[in-house]
């Protein structure tokens, strides 16, 4: 049928069809389908714009707030300098010490977090009874859904009495107590992430260990282990970016003096906490005092994501894969 | 040669090119570590289990009835959290009205509709840093964006939007697994049949993956209530008295004001913040048997 005779049969139907019989002109509704179709389609494809336009607006806040910083700030002093006393005069602006204290706690952190995250991995992955993880799993996933204000809260009026027994010069805001909760909290995501890449290496590589006479133990440390390297690397890498970026742990529990100090006993003040007890006092629109938000966003924004891509980059490069 | 010779020399026992299994040593190094590692399996639970008794401890005696029912005050007797706990119910509902439907559109777009081209490959790779950009640092986008450029002020809107940003990744990320596991049985059926790519998504794929879209909706969401610092920058700061009552009201959320209260000394003040805190959790605890009792729904309809 060529179309005019379609449009022919539908018309010499629509005399002889009573209305609310039911039938519809299926031209139109082919013609309505397809509008439908592209409608859909450009909508959700406007859905898909969001993400890369908060990319694009996190990037261009960051850079046209701190672009005025630093109209005022030399870069160099802020990268290079070793005092941040924006609230004093002098004012002086160095990040480093802001940078160090996040890297402070973040690295105890992380010295709490990785190893405990591998041994669990390597139990659950290549121990555990599957009943046994099934349970353990999830309960340890617990870990990484507890708001951190409430693990902030349990790290300044727990952990710190603590740490203030065994060592009586600890300050009440500290790094340790800190790091020690915040290690906790990523045990979950090393774990996990670990755990299922070691779960990924096939069961023949190993039986082809057993085969050879290895025990249990060495099959996992020295061929699961092995095998599932990158993604554990990977898991790593993201649990440090994320305790880099954690909030308000550092607000609540470490203080917030800036310092070079490496003592884990004193107070600290992490690039977070300072964004997050700056923006609580009334820093006025336009000041330079707002203005640093943005600044000590922007070194936070390139660590975490340096940090971010390189996991990533890892677990595509240097994954091992298996059929 | 020397093999053969140290075979038949027991004395010469120090040959490094003969295998020594030790086999009893290395099954006791390997129990040994079996039992460190199940102690780091357990490390985290106990850690857990602390918390919580820690917390029920310090707090459990400050929850009454009052307690849910008062505004913040500075006499501990008397304070409450019912300002923030109705913020935190409005912060929810309006981040899952926004975040669920761009969430799960994008995930459509992106598996369903999407040209397997390097756009499509660069939004993915977006999405994935997007999940690893600290939530401090939505709360600086949401501040200059919300509450100053688009003028919303220090109000519910500007901080659920942020929330909505903030999830934003994981409700797509989760979406596209659950989307990705439907049989493409289903849809060549569909197709088959003379359906339409979006009559095909609507009536067979999408109901096929909502349990597992919903679960990790809640799941966001869960984070998104349990979320302070980018509700800081956003404003939602200090001492509320009064629940929102529109999209341009100030606001609290219940973080900020176990916040609010852990930074002062006193010790009542601690006790609230134990308390607030247990509220928090019981409000996530039942989020997440929501989602899973949705789950298991869906699962048996199917």
């Amino acid at each position: 049928m060529t179309p005019e005779q379609r449009s022919d049969s539908a018309a010499l139907l629509r005399g002889v069809v009573p209305p609310g019989s039911g039938y519809r002109d299926p031209d139109a509704l082919r013609r309505r389908r397809k509008a439908r179709e592209r409608f859909v389609g450009a909508v959700l494809s406007g859905f898909s714009a969001i993400s890369i336009l908060t990319t694009v607006g996190i990037v261009l806040v960051l850079v046209i707030e701190a672009a005025s910083f630093f109209t005022h700030v030399s870069v160099i002093d802020f990268l290079f300098g070793t005092k941040w006393m924006p609230l004093f005069r002098p004012q002086s602006f160095g990040v480093l010490p802001l940078l160090m204290g996040s890297l402070l706690v973040a690295a105890g952190a992380a010295v709490v977090a990785l190893p405990i995250g591998l041994a669990s991995a390597i139990y659950l992955s290549e121990y555990a009874h599957p009943r046994v993880r099934a349970v353990v799993k999830p309960a340890l996933e617990v870990l990484a859904g507890v708001p951190t204000v409430v693990y902030g809260y349990f790290a300044l009026t727990f952990v710190t009495p603590l740490l203030r027994q065994i060592w009586p010069e600890t300050d009440i805001f500290n790094g340790a107590s800190a790091a020690i909760v915040m290690g906790i909290m990523i045990i979950p995501l090393v774990s996990s992430l670990s755990e299922d890449a070691m779960s990924a290496v096939p069961r023949s590589l190993r039986e082809g260990a057993y085969a050879l006479g290895a025990t249990r133990f060495e099959v996992a440390t020295r061929t699961v282990v092995p095998a599932a390297l990158s993604g554990i690397v990977a898991s790593f890498i993201l649990a440090i970016s994320r305790a880099i970026g954690e909030t308000m742990i550092v607000t609540i529990a470490a203080g917030a003096t800036p310092s070079m100090s490496l003592n884990p006993l004193k107070a600290v003040q992490t690039m977070t906490a300072y964004i997050a007890q700056t923006s609580m006092g009334e820093a006025a629109h336009g000041s330079i005092e707002y203005q640093t938000i943005f600044a000590v966003g922007m070194t936070l924004f390139a660590v975490t994501l340096l940090m971010n891509v390189i996991s990533i980059q890892v677990l595509k490069r240097y994954r091992e894969v298996y059929e | 040669m020397s093999a053969q010779a140290t075979a038949r020399h027991p004395s010469a026992q120090r040959d490094p090119s003969r295998f020594e299994p030790r086999i009893s040593r290395r099954h006791h190094v390997g129990s040994i570590a079996m039992v460190l590692f199940l102690a780091a399996t357990l490390v985290g639970l106990v850690f857990l289990v602390i918390l919580l008794v820690d917390i029920w401890h310090d707090g459990a005696h400050r929850l009454t009835a009052d307690f849910l029912r008062n505004p913040p005050s500075r006499l501990t007797s008397r304070a409450g959290i019912w300002p923030a706990l109705v913020g935190s119910v409005w912060v929810l509902v309006l981040t899952a009205v926004v975040a669920f439907p761009l969430g799960v559109g994008t995930a459509i777009w992106l598996e369903e509709y999407a040209p397997n081209n390097r756009l499509t490959g660069i939004i993915e790779a977006n999405i994935a840093n997007l999940a690893g950009v600290p939530s401090i640092v939505y709360g600086i986008l949401g501040l200059a964006v919300f509450v100053r450029a688009l003028a919303m002020g220090r109000s519910v809107i500007a901080g659920a939007l942020t929330l909505a940003l903030l999830i934003l990744p994981v409700v797509i990320i989760a979406s596209q697994e659950a989307i990705r596991a439907v049989p493409n049985s289903m849809r060549l059926g569909s197709y088959a049949l003379g359906a339409t790519r979006w009559e095909t998504i609507r009536h067979h794929v999408l109901p096929h993956a909502m349990p597992g879209i919903l679960t990790g909706t809640i799941l966001a969401l869960s984070r998104a209530v349990g979320e302070a610092a980018p509700l800081l920058l956003v404003g939602a700061v200090g001492f509320v008295q009064f629940a929102p009552r529109g999209l341009q009201d100030a606001f609290t959320v219940i973080p900020i004001q176990i916040f609010n209260w852990t930074s002062r000394p006193q010790a009542e003040f601690q006790e609230l913040a134990a308390a607030g805190s247990i509220v928090l959790l019981v409000l996530l605890l039942a989020m997440n048997a929501v989602a899973i009792l949705l789950r298991n729904r869906y699962a048996k309809r199917r």
